[in-house]
């Protein structure tokens, strides 16, 4: 695997995404947001009744997250990576909306796949059940919309290098199909 | 007839739900360190060690393991010289579960319907499994399970013509279909024989044992030991991201079944494999 190290910032552009391929190992820095199952389905009712979004999703990564609660004085509890195949379902539409990236853990759909190409964005896993490491690589949290949803709400985090593996990139390479015999 | 207050055991159950999500109990701690030097691979040898790495910042800073703490599943084996009194026991286990995932941190995961999803907020209910057995003790294990290895785990009701092969079989598709999903290297329990539900519950029991200790079935062991060869030739690795760890053990029990029948059921589990045992 001809894998390289890349440091991003996120919001990303369609530059940096097309030039990740399948393998990279990359840090990311700035700004992303969390959602996951319950989430997922709430934007996708809102979508459906022509509502908006609580996220401007233009170039944004979602991290599919739902954190531990926090210590007193620390930004987040333990944060790795949810089981991402659950969001397949909702995420072609949020892609051709605009969302760049996601960062989840597992495989993702066809459809997926082939909306991640259509539109220049990027899959990556971070490494599941790691959410202790994961978690300080985290220097704030905010809730900003469905707070009801607990630790399904969408959060704003800030983030320095973040450590993720490209899974799927903008041509459509699959690491994971790479790697299984 | 000993005499035991289920305060005790809300005590107990409390600890044992943080014990759980904080500290990994001691066979998994040595199975994954052990993993490092036995993974092949370069990114292999990487996660396992960002997994060594996230188990001791997890203890030291007190950050659970997996922000999954788990659905908490219960296994009561309660001696049949035991009365409990103070209240009901379920209540206090379910009481336990909720001071637990309260007082340490951990999330909540729970929602009161399947359907409605409605979170419950403190983690309840538990999942509990009861067994009355000799004697005047009361054997706890606490297993927090992460939903994301229980949700590619598998029932199969195979045919006693599949015999052996179609069992091996059965254990191969559901962790091929896992792959990176389940967050690998995983534990694999797998039950069979019984019923329906018999087998799935022998598979949740399996994952509780000892990850180093093996059948008493001799045919049984050698099962064990060859699944766990063929699962780690399947190049799925650590983080699904190519290896030759893919898997830390494969724990089998087996029950009595039926002529018709030969169900198996493949509880899979992550690298997090939670279990914290008491007695009291």
């Amino acid at each position: 695997m001809n894998s390289k190290e890349k440091y991003i910032h996120a919001p990303l552009n369609e530059k940096t995404v097309c030039d990740l391929k399948a393998g990279d190992f990359v840090y990311i820095t700035g700004t992303i947001y969390t959602a996951r199952d319950a989430a997922h389905k709430r934007m996708s009712e809102t979508l459906a009744e022509n509502g908006t979004l609580p996220i401007d999703l233009k170039n944004n990564i979602i991290y599919y997250l739902g954190p531990s609660p926090a210590r007193e004085g620390r930004p987040i509890g333990s944060a790795g990576p949810t089981t991402s195949g659950r969001m397949d379902k909702y995420t072609p539409e949020l892609l051709d909306l605009g969302l760049r990236g996601m960062i989840g853990k597992g495989k993702r759909s066809e459809a997926v796949k082939e909306a991640i190409v259509r539109n220049s964005c990027v899959y990556f896993a971070a490494i599941g059940g790691a959410g202790a490491l994961l978690s300080k690589a985290i220097t704030s949290s905010e809730v900003i919309a469905y707070d009801d949803l607990g630790t399904e709400a969408i959060r704003k985090l800030e983030v320095v290098d973040f450590p993720a593996i490209v899974v799927i990139d903008a041509a459509g390479n699959d690491l994971y199909k790479q790697v299984t015999v | 007839m000993k005499i035991i207050q289920v305060a005790e055991i809300t005590q107990q159950i409390k600890e044992m739900c943080i014990e759980a999500n904080y500290f990994l109990s001691p066979d998994m701690k040595q199975a994954i360190t052990d993993a490092a030097d036995v993974e092949e691979t370069e990114i292999g040898k990487h996660i396992i060690g960002k997994l060594c790495e996230n188990m001791n910042i997890a203890g030291e800073d007190m950050i659970p393991i997996c922000q999954d703490t788990g659905m908490a599943v219960v296994f009561l084996e309660i001696g049949q010289e035991v009365h409990f009194e103070g209240g009901n026991l379920e209540e206090a286990i379910n009481e336990g579960v909720r001071q637990g995932y309260r007082e340490g941190y951990l999330r909540k995961s729970v929602v009161r319907d399947p359907l409605m999803r409605e979170n419950t907020k403190d983690n309840t209910p538990a999942v509990i499994h009861y067994q009355i057995i000799p004697g005047d003790r009361v054997k706890i294990t606490v297993a927090p399970k992460g939903f994301g290895s229980e949700n590619m785990s598998r029932v199969f009701m195979l045919k006693p013509a599949d015999g052996i092969e179609g069992v091996k079989q059965a254990v191969l598709t559901a962790v091929k279909e896992a792959g990176p999903n389940a967050c690998p290297p995983m534990v694999v329990g797998v039950g069979i024989g019984g019923t329906f539900e018999k087998c799935a519950l022998l598979a949740k029991k399996a994952l509780t044992r000892p990850v180093q200790e093996f059948s008493d079935i001799p045919y049984v062991r050698e099962m064990e030991k060859e699944l766990l060869e063929k699962i780690n030739q399947t190049g799925i690795g650590p983080g699904g991201l190519g290896g030759t760890v893919t898997a830390l053990a494969v724990n089998i029990n087996t029950y009595p079944t039926h002529i018709a029948g030969l169900p198996v059921a493949v509880n899979i589990c992550c690298h997090v494999n939670r279990h914290v045992v008491r007695e009291v």
